[in-house]
């Protein structure tokens, strides 16, 4: 554990790093980012607590099971989501022009529109809930890993 | 016996990187760009993405992020895996 000037830093900061990473998830359709980046970002301010504080602080509030499951949560939404449109290809966009997420953008460059973009969206947000759960926990059990204690189930 | 096959395979060898170094694209040369064109003009209408990278990422090519998101399960799987041995020779014990 770091000294206290550190750890206080790191508690202010892991808000704006968190808010951060979850806006490049959201609006990996419309900016540059998605789900992988978004998500990496996410796990840098895991690492920031992680190196602020030690790992046993860290254990007490991520469990490792609900880490799992969220990362499976998040393959099977993407892989679902592929399978949607089979009817005319694998990864066909169905969700254009439907209701939801389905509005099309005025051709050219512009400010952009949330509600666009089809199944790009849900599919960021899957990708990105794997991507903050496998990376968490492969940076958590490393780090238990290496303080010698037993990963909890 | 050995050295004239293993010349033999040498040369061979040689010959077939020359041959890729020759018939390699020429340096600074565009390749044949329809597919871009047609990504680049149809992006916007067909996922209604504004950003046509994530448009070939997660549709256009979404099959191919399917297997970014296999390796990186799998690897989560094995680091998991490996890692957690420590748990079971406690138990053995």
């Amino acid at each position: 554990m770091l000294s206290k000037i550190v750890r206080t830093v790191a508690n202010q900061l892991i808000l704006f790093i968190l808010t951060f990473g979850l806006y490049i998830i959201a609006h990996g359709h419309l900016t540059p980012g998605g789900g992988f980046q978004g998500g990496a970002v996410v796990v840098s301010g895991v690492v920031m607590l992680l190196v602020a504080f030690n790992s046993q602080e860290l254990k007490k509030s991520l469990r490792e099971r609900l880490l799992t499951i969220m990362e499976s949560t998040g393959a099977l939404i993407f892989a679902i989501l592929g399978f949607v449109g089979i009817g005319t290809t694998f990864f066909y966009n169905i969700l254009v022009g439907s209701p939801v997420f389905g509005r099309i953008p005025p051709s050219g460059a512009g400010p952009g529109d949330f509600w666009t973009a089809g199944y790009i969206p849900p599919m960021n947000f899957a990708v990105g809930l794997k991507v903050i759960a496998g990376l968490t926990a492969v940076v958590l059990a490393l780090a238990l890993f290496a303080s010698g204690e037993e990963v909890e189930e | 016996m050995r050295k004239i096959a293993g010349l033999i395979s040498w040369l061979v060898l040689v010959a077939f990187l020359v041959s890729g170094m020759l018939l390699l694209h020429p340096f600074g040369y565009p390749t044949p760009s329809d597919m871009d064109d047609y990504i680049i003009e149809n992006a916007q209408e067909e996922t209604g993405s504004n950003s046509v990278v994530a448009s070939v990422v997660f549709d256009y090519r979404g099959f191919d992020t399917l297997g970014e998101a296999t390796i990186l399960f799998t690897a989560v799987t094995g680091v998991l895996l490996l890692l957690r041995t420590r748990k079971r020779k406690e138990e053995s014990s």
